[in-house]
Order: C-alpha cells, then structure tokens, then sequence
C-alpha cells in the first residue's frame, strides 16, 4: 500500500521535473496530478466541509517568535486554529514544530533558556498575560506527548482521573467522566474490566490512549499532541486517528506529525513549517486537501510529495 | 511421533588473562568486605557470649549495670535493657526531625532554587557532612542545648498533658530531645543529598505530563516526584537511622545516661548503647569488657536488621516506581 503511494508520488514528481523547463510556475501545478495523499485528504474534506461550525474556543497564535538563548529558533509564526478543526502541523526535524505546540499550552517556559514574543490567544485573551493563572490555561489546553507517559504509581482508573486530582478538581460523579473518558479515547472496551490495574501494564498504544484519555478528563477546548503516534504501531496508529476524528467533533486539535499520510487522513488544516539552518518558519497553511494537492509554494509540493524531508 | 527436543548447548567463553587478572582482584575486594564484616561479628560474638550467656534474655531487658562487689557476695549484672530503648528513642527522634528539613532541602534545590544558589547549597550540604561528629557535639552543647531547652519548656507547657512530654523534675538539659536534634543535624546532609539524587531522577515525561494536566508545581510534586522518589527518602532515612544509632561521641557530649526507661523525652535521661559503651570502656575490667563487646554485638544486630528492613521496603516501592 505504501509502496504503492510512493510509487505514484514518484511519478507525479517526475512529471513536474518534465514539466518544468518549458512551463511557468502555475502551470506546473495545474499539471500535476493529486498525490494519493491529496487523494485521502480530499475523501474525507466533504465530511469536514458539511460539519457546521461548532461553537467552542479558538486558539490564535499572533506573531511568534521563539529562542533558546541567543539562537532564534521561531520567527514570525502567525496560525489561527478554528473551533472543531483537527490542524496537523508538518514539516522535517528541527524546523521548530515540537516547540511551536509547546508554546501554545505554555509548556515552552520549563525549559530554563527558553523566551517568547508575540501573542497567543484562547478565546480573544493572551494566555501569556500578566495575571493568567498558567494551571488554568493548561486545563483548557491539554497536551499528548510523543512518547505514552502514563503515571505508573497509579492505576488506570486513577490516571484518567488524575487531572482532576491535580488541579483540585472536586466531581460528584467520577464514574461517569471515567467511562466516557475512555469511550472518548477509545479504550473502554479494552480496559473496563480492569480499571484497578497500574497504567504500566497497557501496551504502548493502550496506554496513549490512556493519556489520551487522561487529557481529556478535565474538559479541555483545545488538545495538543506532539507526534502521538511515532512510538506506536500501525495498528494503535490507526486506532489513535479514529479516536482523533471522534474528538474532533467536540475539541479543536493541533498535532504534530512527522507522518504526511497521517496528517492527509486525519487533519481538516495543515502547516507546512521549515527552516534553512535558521530559525523555523511557517511556509504556508490551508486546507489539507490543498496543502497536498495544489500548494501555493514549491518548497511545500517539494516535501508533500517527498522530493524532501 | 513426539517431538524430540534437542539438550540445551553448555554455553562456555573463556576469558582473556587480563580479564582474569581484573575478575580476581575485584572478587577479592568484593569478598574482603564480607569478612571484614563477618571477623568483626565474630570478634563481638566471642568475646562477649560469656556475658550473653549468663544473663540471656535479661541482656536485653535488664536495666541494671553493676560490677561485681565479691566482698558483698553480689553477682554482676549486665542489662542494656535502658540503653537500647534510649538508643531507638534518639534514633526515632533524630528521623522524625531531620527527615522532612532534609526533604524539604531536596525539594528546594531540585524544583525550586534558583542555579545561582542551587550549586553553593549542595557544597554546604556536602560539608555539613565532613564536620567531625565530636563538633556536633561540642557545638549541641554550648549553642544547641540553651535554645533547645527554652524550646522543650514551651512544648512541656503547651503539649504537657501528653505522657511522653510530662516532666517529673525541672530538668531540661542533656535530654533524649536534645539529642535528637543534635542527631537530626548531623543525618540531614546524607538524608538531603540522596533524596535530591533521587528526585532528580524523576522522568521528566511524567513531570510534563503533569503540569500538561493543570497541576501546581505542588500538585506536581505530590503526584509525580514523591511516588518515583519515596523508595529512595526511605533508603536515606534508614541509613540516617543508622548512623544516628551508631552515633557516639555527639550523643555522650549532650545526654545524660541513665539506666532506666523513661518515656519523657524532654527530661534529663537519656540512654545510647554506642555511648554507654564509650563511657564505660575506660575503666571497665576484664568481665565488665566482655560485656561491653556482647552490647555492641547488639548494636551491631540492630544496624542490620535497620538496613535490612530499609532494602525490603526500597525493594518494594522501586517495583512499581
């Protein structure tokens, strides 16, 4: 299947290299026949095109740049994410993704050398305000790291519920959020009938799903998630994509993915970030569908269809 | 047909000579410490199993302390009954003290100091390790023991309806108290350095994955840091224990021995084998001294039954951390 892919993405490439000595720019794109990728981006657009649009909280990010001491490692990075839209952010290794979606929960301040301009906004209010509680601002944006990190001194039933035990929470009725929780995350089936066991004991997949889950428990508008599946395999992988689908339906979620395929299955928006040995870019940004199939900037049609990265 | 399984192969490598040379003198290293233990076990056993044998039981429970008078036709008898139940008493004291000011500092340098402050700490804690115990003492004596007694006053006042902080007699110096907090002082540093070692091994995907979930850095710390780490707090504290119930001459400087168990612990009387036995070697004769090697045989059986019971409790935490 994927050999397959790459095969027609070879093909399309060759066609541009053909092309492109006799023909302008915007002709090449005109040439160029849908990837396969722009294919599956464009099968479930229909879908995302009919949904209305949702009330919930937008995430705006306004003018980012971002260091780690003297080196700029972000500039410039202006991407709003509407409500109820999946946004997959791609791009290769170092262009600065990982701590574009860190900056926008807050979690760039941890690391010790780390600064920040520019403006992010949840609902039209700078989460880097002076006077913002950073704690609330992380329950109304959650995050699902790269690699499962579930607690493992606690069992699964205390993990999902962990958030609320963390931000003191107070719930009448935890039994109900842990269930739907899981039916959310889709694991439900897989773990009712041993919630008192440690989270340790899932599998890889079982147990992002279970910081999925996790996540989702104390009601967030937004979820982050850096690379969720580039420690699993294909199997949880493609478990993980329905649950985002699922989710999408209520949150807004940005991930980031190393996986163009994913990105073309799961995303209604995609960003194409790149950086020239200096600091990480935003390319361009647009529907998914267009993204793969009719991008604006050659350097974007150079990586989605794999000339690159 | 049933299936024959073939024997397992004798899996063998034969190491090279210098390989052979380093295996023998590490095992070497590694089995003297075993006999140097094992001689030093011997040598109290045999010494003092005259002793032990004599008194029994009562070794451990007697409080009497008394040489021979022939001319009397009085027997001696030998108890360390007080002193070992005083010893445990300082023992406890010195952790319930020195415990959470020594978490508290790891907490701090790990998760809350500033770099600028974090490094010269760690070096002060350090020396505060290397400060002979005679010092401690010395220093408990003359600075400690004034403060501490006006202390030990206000908690009799306020607290004085609980049995152990019940005074008999007016006498606040050279207590078990008193002692405890000089022993507190001195497990601090090794209590301090290996929580922080231990906290700072905390993953940090779990730590993120924490404040990703709205938590305070005291949430945090509750949630993720304290289960990761506690096996290694109470590695640390067991081996603080151990050096407070080995501490000798810090203890004999600020407490009052006296052969008999009291539960006040504000009071002036204290016991301590360690010290006992440092206070009475000098002019002990030959029995008296057989005795004194059989109460540190004790000690020594008390010390590893401590590092004993820290190895299974550090055993069963770190399977689930």
């Amino acid at each position: 299947m994927i050999n397959e892919e790459n095969r027609e993405m070879r093909d399309s490439m060759s066609k541009i290299e053909t092309t492109s000595a006799a023909s302008s720019g915007a002709d090449i794109r005109k040439e160029v026949k849908p990837s396969s990728l722009a294919s599956v981006a464009a099968s479930h657009e229909s879908k995302s095109k009919s949904r209305e649009i949702r009330d919930g909280v937008g995430l705006e990010a306004r003018g980012i740049h971002a260091w780690f001491g003297k080196k700029l490692v972000l500039e410039d990075i202006s991407l709003d994410f509407a409500p109820g839209t999946v946004t997959a952010l791609i791009g290769p290794s170092g262009c600065g993704k990982s701590t574009f979606i860190r900056i926008l929960n807050r979690m760039h301040e941890f690391i010790p050398t780390a600064a920040l301009a520019g403006d992010v906004l949840l609902g039209g209010k700078d989460i880097y305000g002076s006077g913002v509680d950073v704690t609330k601002i992380r329950l109304k944006i959650g995050m699902v790291f790269q690699k499962p990190n579930p607690f493992p001194s606690m069992t699964i039933r205390e993990n999902v519920l962990s958030g609320l035990r963390l931000a003191q929470i107070k719930l009448s009725n935890e039994d109900e959020l842990l269930e739907s929780c899981l039916l959310r995350a889709g694991l439900w089936d897989e773990v009712k009938d041993r919630l008192n066991e440690y989270g340790g004991a899932l599998s890889g997949g079982q147990q992002q799903r279970l910081c999925i889950a996790r996540s989702l428990a104390v009601n967030p508008k937004v979820l982050l998630m850096d690379e969720p599946c580039s420690a699993l395999d294909p199997g949880s992988t493609l478990r993980i994509e329905e649950t985002i689908r699922e989710l999408s339906e209520s949150i807004s979620i940005v991930i980031v993915t190393h996986n163009m395929q994913q990105a073309a299955r799961v995303s209604d928006y995609t960003g194409f970030f790149l950086s020239d040995g200096g600091p990480g870019k935003l390319i361009e940004v647009g529907s998914t569908s267009e993204i793969f199939s009719t991008p604006k900037d050659q350097r974007t049609l150079d990586y989605v269809t794999g000339r690159f990265g | 047909m049933p299936k024959v399984l073939p024997e397992p192969r004798e899996i063998t490598t034969v190491p090279r000579i210098s390989d052979r040379i380093f295996r023998g003198i590490v095992t070497t290293g590694g089995l003297s410490t075993l006999a140097i233990l094992a001689l030093i076990a011997f040598f109290l056993v045999f010494n003092g199993f005259e002793v032990i044998r004599d008194e029994g039981l009562r070794f451990l429970t007697g409080f009497d302390w008394m040489d021979a008078i022939p001319d009397e036709g009085i027997a001696a008898t030998y108890g360390i009954g007080a002193m070992l139940y005083g010893t445990l008493v300082i023992g406890l004291l010195a952790i319930i003290f020195g415990v959470p000011i020594a978490v508290g500092a790891a907490l701090f340098l790990s998760y809350y100091a500033p770099e600028w402050i974090k490094r010269p700490m760690v070096v002060v804690i350090d020396v505060m390790a290397a400060i002979p115990s005679v010092v401690f003492g010395l220093w408990g004596y003359f600075i400690l023991m004034p403060h501490a007694e006006y202390w030990a006053k206000l908690i009799h006042k306020y607290l004085g309806f609980i049995p152990i902080f019940d005074m008999p007699a007016p006498a606040y110096s050279r207590s078990p108290f008193i002692a405890g907090l000089v022993l507190a002082i001195m497990i601090i540093p090794i209590v301090a350095s290996i929580s922080r070692e231990v906290f700072a091994q905390t993953p940090p995907d779990r730590i993120q994955a924490a404040y990703a979930l709205g938590a305070t850095k005291w949430a945090m710390i509750k949630a993720v840091v304290f289960p990761y780490g506690i096996g290694g707090v109470i590695g640390g504290a067991m081996l603080g224990l151990g050096r407070a119930l080995g501490e000798t001459v810090a203890v004999y400087t600020v407490l009052n021995l006296v052969y008999d168990i009291r539960i006040e612990i504000l009071l002036s009387a204290g016991g301590s084998v360690a010290s006992m036995i440092v206070n009475k070697f000098g002019e002990a004769d030959a029995i008296e001294l057989r005795a004194l090697m059989a109460a540190g045989f004790v000690l020594f059986v008390v010390t590893l039954i401590v590092n004993f019971i820290a190895n299974a409790i550090i055993n069963r935490t770190a399977r689930r951390g």
